[in-house]
């Protein structure tokens, strides 16, 4: 498998007042062409951060970011950020919104759009107003949105994290099924260790603030996966303790 | 019937007041000041003859071109500022400066510019309208969610893109916020403005009223036809909330 993504030695500090506090203190990863990352890590380590950067939305202060070889100095279409409060726009209808990526390229936009509508589940709602879906159909149009530019790579910053337990196992499934049909990079933050190795190759554990790669972990299990399976359940456990809870 | 309920209280307290006016002058025995059917009688006088038309269509004319003129120069101006820091900066602080100065302290100016024709009141209702509706929709575009903005420069979509399906949309309820407030300064400032008016205008009504012949029903009467005229158009500029563009802001 080739490089996709090559993260080399990059930090970040933010600063208030005169002192200057480091958020991201060199982090090293080397992520596959259609690989699936999770990245997990203590609530307030900077994962965002982290994420923002791989994205290209925020500059590290040292090392580089580079996507295919090329060093990334802002985001663009090859890799969309899915954020954790959604950026579905309100003032545009589900196909509006689904469209809205699409370059001129493209000679029957709305047919591009009704297509990962309909891939998404949500067929019959192209003329909707985000206002009139519920949380779990708004990320599907978040997601749909992302899938019909084609990108190589998505970042999801704690996607499903604002769902409920149900609607976010059923997303999740869906999500491995697109993956299944279209390939992707994928760089997955979350705080649900489950959520991780239920849909990723390698699960990275950062530390504390500032945050470095503590461990990395392999998933070495074929999809469909089972959650309840034992082996998968150990290896939770083995992320859990990690992140220093013993269960 | 929910309406009617809404309706009711206000009326009560109008019809109240117009009763305590009443029975005021009545008692009073005033010599000048009119009972409310003085008031009716000669606002009949001015429909019949016509004038009233005429000074209300002046009015609403000189309030009109000026607000639309004021519409045209904040919108463009006030977006530039919220998107372009530099231009904020820059900016900003001579316009809340100008902001304060009341549009009666531009009439000496107004008329060494303008003369005494309609550019002087349109000119003033335009002063008078114009720095709210920027103010209003810089700081609309600075209330844009940056996860928005955000998504929109991911997709790496052109600058009218941009703006046409983000920005704009983004902004429209603070515009139409903007509008209102502008429009109802702008209608605010039509007495002031039509006091260096020739021959027309609800304002030149009420203050020729007063001066050729002490005819306060007059004077009352175009007071109540102002702010009648004030509430109607205020009313038209909520209707534009309603919208379908502009809902998603508005209930949720």
């Amino acid at each position: 498998m080739t490089d996709k993504i090559v993260i080399k030695n990059i930090k970040k500090s933010f600063s208030s007042g005169s002192e200057s506090k480091a958020v991201i203190d060199g982090v090293n990863l080397t992520i596959a062409d259609g690989e699936f990352i999770a990245i997990v890590g203590p609530s307030g380590c900077g994962k965002s951060t982290l994420m923002k950067m791989i994205a290209g939305f925020l500059q590290p202060d040292e090392g580089s970011v580079a996507v295919d070889g090329v060093e990334r100095k802002g985001p663009n279409s090859n890799g969309i950020l899915i954020s954790q409060h959604g950026s579905v726009f309100p003032w545009l209808t589900v196909q509006q919104n689904l469209m809205f990526g699409l370059n001129d390229e493209h000679v029957d936009k709305a047919s591009v759009a009704d297509h990962y509508a309909d891939l998404v589940g949500l067929k019959g709602f192209e003329q909707h107003y985000p206002r009139e879906l519920s949380g779990g159909m708004l990320k599907r149009a978040e997601i749909a949105r992302a899938l019909a530019v084609k990108p190589e790579i998505l970042y999801m910053d704690e996607p499903f994290s604002a769902l409920d337990a149900l609607m976010s196992l059923r997303i999740r499934t869906e999500l491995l099924r697109i993956l299944e049909e279209e390939r992707h990079t994928v760089i997955l933050i979350t705080h649900d260790v489950e959520e991780a190795v239920h849909l990723a190759n390698r699960v990275v554990v950062l530390s504390n603030r500032p945050a470095t790669i503590q461990t990395v972990f392999d998933v070495p299990f074929a999809h469909p996966r089972k959650l309840s399976d034992p082996a998968l359940q150990k290896l939770r456990d083995d992320i859990l303790r990690e992140l220093g809870i013993e269960c | 019937m929910i309406k009617l309920k809404k309706i009711l209280p206000p009326l009560a307290l109008i019809t109240t007041l117009i009763a305590v006016w009443w029975i005021v002058v009545v008692k009073t025995g005033s010599v000048i000041f009119p009972t409310p059917l003085q008031v009716v009688t000669g606002a009949l006088e001015l429909i019949e003859d016509g004038t009233l038309w005429e000074h209300i269509s002046s009015s609403l004319m000189r309030v009109g071109l000026g607000f639309l003129l004021a519409v045209v120069v904040a919108i463009p101006l006030g977006l530039w500022m919220g998107r372009v820091e530099g231009a904020y900066a820059t900016l900003n602080p001579v316009f809340q400066i100008m902001r304060p100065i009341s549009p009666i302290a531009w009439i000496p100016l107004a008329i060494l510019w303008f003369g005494v024709g309609n550019a002087s009141p349109i000119f003033l209702i335009f002063i008078a309208a114009v720095f709210p509706l920027i103010v209003q929709t810089a700081a609309g575009v600075h209330t844009i969610e940056p996860r928005y903005l955000n998504a929109a420069e991911n997709f790496g979509v052109s600058r009218y893109k941009l703006y046409r399906q983000v920005v704009i949309p983004a902004v429209l309820p603070d515009l139409i916020v903007g509008m209102r407030i502008s429009l109802g300064v702008a209608w605010l400032v039509v007495v002031a403005a039509e006091m260096i008016a020739l021959r027309s205008g609800l304002g030149y009504m009420i203050m020729d009223s007063r001066n050729a012949g002490n005819r306060y029903d007059l004077v009352i009467a175009g007071m109540i036809i102002i702010g009648v005229i004030g509430l109607l158009l205020d009313g038209l500029m909520r209707l534009m909330e309603g919208h379908k563009s502009v809902r998603w802001r508005y209930d949720r």
